[in-house]
């Protein structure tokens, strides 16, 4: 997993509330057996119109958000379905940190394990930051992961709270799976305990 | 001792059974009992797995089969798709490789992952089960703490048969008095969510209780517990009682004879204890459930049958009036349009939430001796090839052929429209799944939420209807 550190970058505001993973992409774009090459269907209702043209209006079609690195949303963003191609769209079009005033528990999970950073701030937080985001190519904002502080473009630092475990995963980019292995011995006795117990249980 | 005497909710009993290790920080290494696999979300994981050169560390535990993608049209042809065939191809390579029991698309066993589970008896109390898919909330019916995960983690259960995590906040939810004529689970979850909104379980596990979630069948329960996820909460739980042992029993996985009664004498443990402490605390009166249909683009906008289209303007903030009207744009609805003047193009009936046995019978005798409405397109996909077989056997598939509706495959089909079972742009659907979000069951398709016997309703008058109008007392 690529690490998450410090990133300075633009902004686009998404303030809409309960933007659900159906649509960050819907279903129809996971029949894929791969992670990548997603980013074409991110957001793909708001942002095509019916022929496939891109609809202008769409904030991740204008210049500059079109290169946007962070997303300002709305409150209980990516709610619905578990599909992890939500965050794969989000991080192949180039996303790598979503700010919002709270997140649906699947998709906040599913974000670390792919190196972006979820970051909740209250409402009225996430207020300024659209405002600033709306401000465009010279109003970038920086993330600093090590401080936990969103420094704005007149200099104010904003802190945010993350669970110190992920923080460290997300910095050093650590793959889960090796670190959970090195209790192997661990599990095997547990299921050793269990099977005893409740043989039905774990076989 | 003080601190084992401490009254225990069911989610910390589940919870505390299962902690393998606590790392310094408060994470757990929590283990996992059952992890439920299908097409869509497993592919990635499997190549990460051969990438690393791992192996699933208990293939016996994990159980696999093909529903989201699948046709519910004629089987015997393959799968047209070449994308989604590719999908079901790898996964019947993937189980063939690592040794994981699998349920293939020719077999009766096959169905909906999360009907397939607690038919077979894989789902059992006390258990924790995982698959990639957020209604796993299905399973906590049973008593089971169930969850839906993305793929890293999937990856992640099968490598280590764990997954890390934190505890979740414990929320009651207590449904109490008697349900009135027409109503059912579906109403009780469509209200519960209703009242507490999509993210109003976020951070929590949501256990039901009270007298009506008691006196509910196993169908009614795993109905309430599905869409516990659309109420923003990863799990739901509801306390295993003589009800749930009876539905287990036999069941092909289930624990047999010695091994049985004391599974049953542990699982009457599990309950949560007097004085149990929980962070929140919901409490709603039966008798102010009516039947009820969703009438925008989020499960928590719902509105009584005999209601009608609010008003974008009786919001209190300009976001949610602007919100509102959009989902009224999308929705083609005016504000004041009564729900039951509202034309339907589609009914679906099926999904993880409402099609086992139980939901198709209570379909059936509203469409007994009807006939689909004009211009209607109306389909029934049973949850499982078992759930098919029961219908046939009763004859409930003569019931709704008779009256014009398809008889299909399983599969979850128009539920999330991977599967050519889509509606098209501006189609208006009255739907028995649990999603009403934009282009859900189709690009531009309108989705409106309701128990099997108010889609039923629907398809046999062209219009959202009020079932108790069409059934006798």
């Amino acid at each position: 997993m690529q690490p998450f550190t410090t990133l300075t970058g633009i902004a686009a505001a998404l303030p809409i509330p309960n933007i659900d993973t159906d649509k960050i992409i819907p279903a129809r774009f996971l029949k894929t057996i791969k992670r990548t090459g997603l980013g074409s269907a991110l957001f793909h209702a708001m942002r095509y119109r019916p022929d496939g043209s891109e609809d202008p209006d769409f904030v991740l079609n204008k210049e500059p958000w079109r290169r946007a690195q962070i997303l300002i949303a709305g409150p209980n963003f990516g709610c619905g379905s578990s599909r992890e191609h939500a965050p794969w769209a989000l991080l192949d079009f180039g996303i790598r940190c979503i700010i919002a005033p709270e997140f649906a528990d699947i998709f906040y999970n599913n974000c670390f394990k792919n190196g972006i950073l979820p970051i909740k701030l209250p409402q009225a937080v996430c207020d300024a930051l659209a405002e600033d985001a709306r401000l465009g190519a010279n109003a970038r904002l920086t993330v600093d992961l090590e401080r936990q502080v969103v420094v704005r473009p007149n200099g104010e630092e904003i802190r945010f709270e993350i669970d110190p475990f992920r923080k460290r995963c997300l910095l050093e980019g650590l793959d889960d799976i090796a670190l959970t292995l090195a209790h192997a011995d661990k599990i095997a006795a547990y299921e050793a305990r269990r099977r005893a117990a409740e043989p039905w249980a774990v076989g | 001792m003080a601190e084992a005497a401490r009254p225990r909710t069911l989610f910390d009993k589940i919870w505390d059974a299962h902690v393998v290790e606590r790392l310094p920080d408060g994470t757990a290494i929590l283990y996992i009992d059952r992890h439920l696999v299908h097409e869509v979300t497993s592919p990635q994981a499997f190549e990460g797995l051969r990438l690393a050169g791992r192996r699933p560390r208990r293939p016996d535990l994990t159980f696999a089969v093909a529903d989201h993608n699948v046709p519910t049209s004629d089987r015997s042809v393959g799968i047209e798709e070449p994308e989604s065939r590719l999908q079901v191809e790898t996964l019947e390579r993937n189980v063939a490789e690592f040794g994981i029991t699998y349920f293939p698309l020719n077999d009766a066993r096959q169905g909906i992952v999360h009907v397939v589970g607690p038919e077979q008896g894989l789902t059992l109390p006390g258990l924790t089960i995982v698959c990639g898919d957020s209604h796993t909330s299905t399973h906590g019916a049973f008593g089971a703490l169930a969850f839906g995960i993305g793929t890293s983690e999937v990856e992640h259960v099968l490598a280590t048969q764990t997954l890390l995590q934190k505890p979740a906040k414990n929320m009651l939810i207590e449904v109490n008095g008697r349900l009135g004529f027409g109503c059912t689970a579906k109403d009780v979850v469509l209200a519960i969510i209703g009242r507490i909104g999509t993210a109003g379980g976020t951070g929590h596990v949501i256990e039901y209780a009270g007298d009506v979630i008691r006196g509910l069948d196993m169908a009614g329960r795993m109905t309430i517990c599905n869409m516990s996820i659309e109420a923003g909460a990863r799990a739901g739980l509801i306390a295993p009682d003589e009800t749930t042992f009876a539905w287990l029993k036999d069941r092909p996985y289930a624990p047999k004879g010695e091994a049985w009664d004391r599974a049953v004498a542990q699982w009457r443990t599990l309950p949560s204890d007097a004085g149990a402490q929980y962070d929140t605390r919901v409490v709603l009166d039966a008798s102010d459930i009516a039947p009820l249909v969703t009438w925008g683009t989020s499960p928590e906008d719902v509105v009584p049958i005999t209601g009608a289209v609010p008003d974008p303007d009786d919001e209190p903030t300009e976001a949610r009036r602007a919100a509102k009207r959009r989902m009224l744009e999308y929705m083609g609805l005016t504000p004041g349009t009564r729900m039951q003047d509202i034309r339907v193009d589609v009914v679906f009936i099926g999904s993880c939430t409402n099609s086992r046995i139980e939901d198709l019978r209570a379909a059936a005798a509203v469409v007994n001796g009807r006939k689909v409405a004009d211009g209607v397109r109306a389909m029934v996909v049973p949850g499982s090839g078992l759930v098919k077989q029961q219908a046939e056997r009763e004859g409930l598939d003569r019931i709704f052929k008779e009256a014009g509706f398809e008889w299909r495959e399983a599969g979850c089909s128009m539920c999330l429209g991977m599967n050519p079972d889509q509606l098209k742009p501006g189609q208006r659907c009255a739907s028995t799944s649990n999603r009403n979000f934009e282009g859900r069951q189709g690009p531009g398709g309108r989705t409106h939420l309701m128990s099997p016997a108010m889609a039923a309703a629907a398809a046999v008058t062209g219009r959202l209807a009020d079932v108790r109008e069409l059934v006798a007392h």
